[in-house]
């Protein structure tokens, strides 16, 4: 199963050339940040090891709309992820967390900081990364088929090549049979699979997950999850999710990040050792239990220093 | 189908006879007063003409060619002042919309055009264009072309920000987000710009026709008001009515069949 991994990788040589065309017009457009100017020549060519995601003293700043003072989102986040690994930010709601993740995917424009994926800068969106939003947000007069092959679409892929293409995506998520519907004839679950399968259709390296769930109620999220889980044994892809709930975070992760109240900062870093394949028996286990324990101990912590706790679990 | 379908469907269809009665009804009742009371003398038929009389005289004008002459004429002008208002104004309101700084530059004078009674500058279209097609064709366009501009316009400010958001994140340039994101969903703001357009651009023809020129339907309803003939004027009426509510029909059902994506596909 590892060897799908492989060869997701590019050849890092390639990628360094790849750097070489795209170098001039990023450092052009971008303002001046010290971790880029202190950064010896040598970053940019990736060794094999390198993580595929580094993020390197990561600001967020956002502009009050009627004031124009500034708040910072984000503080200083630094965060590798390594090329097959499942990562999960957990945090209160408002910490910042989704802040972060769309300018991982290219949404957000950071006020300082550097952002690589597989050794390439991060400057606005690109077919390295796809990203599941919590709303489905499909687009209602295209049906299934015709959403899921947006990304392709808008890639310049033919429209019959981008449906063969799909085939194998529809089958992974389970969507075969609603091809031809439209997505009102659907449940948020099902609108979901589309969301998720309009994502892993473009073959990103990176998988960023935005609150996928949050959206749809109990039982529906727990299916969903096993599908997430039996896809990701599929696939192994790269991912970095976002969410806020707990017991989501350490059932699917590798690693769950806590982040601090806002400004977020990495708060504590957790390993979910639980062994994979995993299902939802994984919630059983005491290790589970454990996990799940100490990281709401540690969001806990931070927001009893709310001066209006307003996360009760 | 089951029978559950079937009754409800039987049901439907009893209501739907029902309204159709009810509304045939009403105009039965209008139109069989208005011969009684013309018949009975109650007012003076010269002024007030009867139904028996309009159906009459409209036999005789569509036997005659007139009827059609006038229909035509009025065609052509409505057609190539509401074809122009198409062209020119749904370009015009998509840029209003999509771009910050036209939409500044230009938001004011549109306004003013907007709300200015259009019939007011018939005048000046006849000097500058002539009696013929040129200034009604001038007038249909300026009334029929704000309702598109100001629907486009309105369509692109309301596209969903979700959206927006997803074709940004699959890498959706300007041009792409605007084919595949803004177009598709100003579809319906379009449909209504349109019967908006039509039924100005229909009382643009006959305030046209009747301000001056030799033929067309609002020229044929003017000089016969002039000349007492009622029942030319009704004969009129009813033409442009019909013609009005057939081309409104259809658009609607347009409308409703672009906007099947919102309805379950089984």
């Amino acid at each position: 199963m590892n060897n799908g991994l492989a060869l997701e990788r590019p050849d890092p040589v390639w990628e360094a050339d790849e750097l070489a065309v795209h170098w001039p017009r990023a450092a052009g457009e971008r303002r001046v940040d010290s971790a880029a100017e202190t950064t010896p020549l040598t970053v940019l060519a990736a060794v094999p090891s390198a993580p595929l995601l580094e993020v390197r003293d990561l600001v967020i700043t956002y502009e009050n709309q009627n004031t124009g003072e500034l708040t910072e989102a984000v503080s200083h986040v630094s965060l590798n992820i390594q090329a097959g690994e499942f990562v999960t930010i957990v945090g209160l709601s408002g910490c910042g967390k989704s802040s972060f993740l769309n300018a991982v995917a290219g949404l957000v424009k950071p006020a300082s900081g550097t952002m690589k994926v597989a050794g390439k800068r991060i400057d606005g969106p690109g077919p390295d990364r796809s990203v599941v939003f919590q709303k489905a947000t499909l687009l209602p007069w295209r049906t299934v088929m015709d959403n899921i092959i947006y990304g392709l679409e808008l890639r310049g892929v033919p429209k019959p090549i981008a449906r063969e293409r799909a085939e194998s995506c529809i089958d992974l998520v389970r969507l075969r049979g609603f091809e031809h519907f439209h997505p009102h004839a659907l449940s948020g679950g099902m609108q979901q699979r589309v969301n998720l399968a309009r994502a892993l259709v473009t073959e990103p390296q990176l998988l960023l997950l935005d609150e996928p769930f949050a959206a749809l109620d109990a039982i529906t999220r727990e299916t969903m999850q096993n599908e997430l889980l039996s896809i990701w044994n599929v696939t192994r892809k790269t991912v970095l999710m976002v969410t806020h709930q707990i017991d989501e975070a350490v059932l699917l992760s590798d690693r769950v990040i806590v982040f601090s109240d806002r400004p977020a900062r990495i708060g504590t870093e957790f390993k979910i050792n639980l062994p994979r394949p995993r299902t939802q028996e994984a919630r059983y286990s005491p290790a589970f239990d454990y996990l799940a324990k100490e990281v709401f101990g540690v969001i806990h912590s931070s927001a009893s220093k709310r001066e209006e706790p307003e996360y009760v679990i | 189908m089951s029978s559950d379908a079937r009754r409800f469907r039987a049901r439907k269809f009893r209501e739907n006879l029902f309204s159709l009665g009810l509304s045939g009804g009403v105009f039965v009742l209008l139109f069989a007063t208005w011969e009684f009371v013309a018949r009975a003398h109650l007012v003076d038929p010269m002024f007030s003409s009867s139904p028996s009389q309009v159906l009459l005289t409209g036999w005789e004008l569509i036997n005659n060619g007139t009827l059609l002459k006038h229909v035509l004429a009025s065609g052509k002008v409505f057609l190539t002042g509401f074809g122009l208002a198409v062209i020119l104004g749904i370009p015009i309101g998509v840029a209003l919309g999509w771009f910050k700084w036209f939409n500044r530059a230009f938001s004011p004078l549109v306004s003013a055009f907007y709300t200015m009674p259009r019939i007011a500058l018939m005048p000046l279209f006849i000097i500058w264009f002539g009696l013929g097609m040129g200034s009604k064709v001038a007038l249909i366009l300026l009334s029929a072309i704000f309702p598109l501009i100001v629907n486009m316009q309105v369509a692109m400010q309301n596209i969903d920000a979700d959206y927006k958001r997803v074709g940004i994140a699959y890498g959706a340039n300007q041009w792409q987000l605007f084919s595949t994101v803004a177009l598709p969903s100003s579809i319906p703001f379009l449909l209504t710009g349109l019967r908006l357009a039509m039924g100005r651009g229909l009382l643009g023809v006959v305030a046209a026709e009747v301000f001056g020129g030799a033929e067309g339907l609002g020229y044929m309803i003017q000089y016969a008001g002039a000349t007492f003939q009622i029942d030319v004027v009704f004969v009129g009426v009813v033409v442009i009515a019909t013609i009005g509510v057939i081309m409104d029909r259809s658009l609607a059902y347009a409308s409703r069949r672009v906007d099947s994506w919102k309805i379950t596909e089984t």
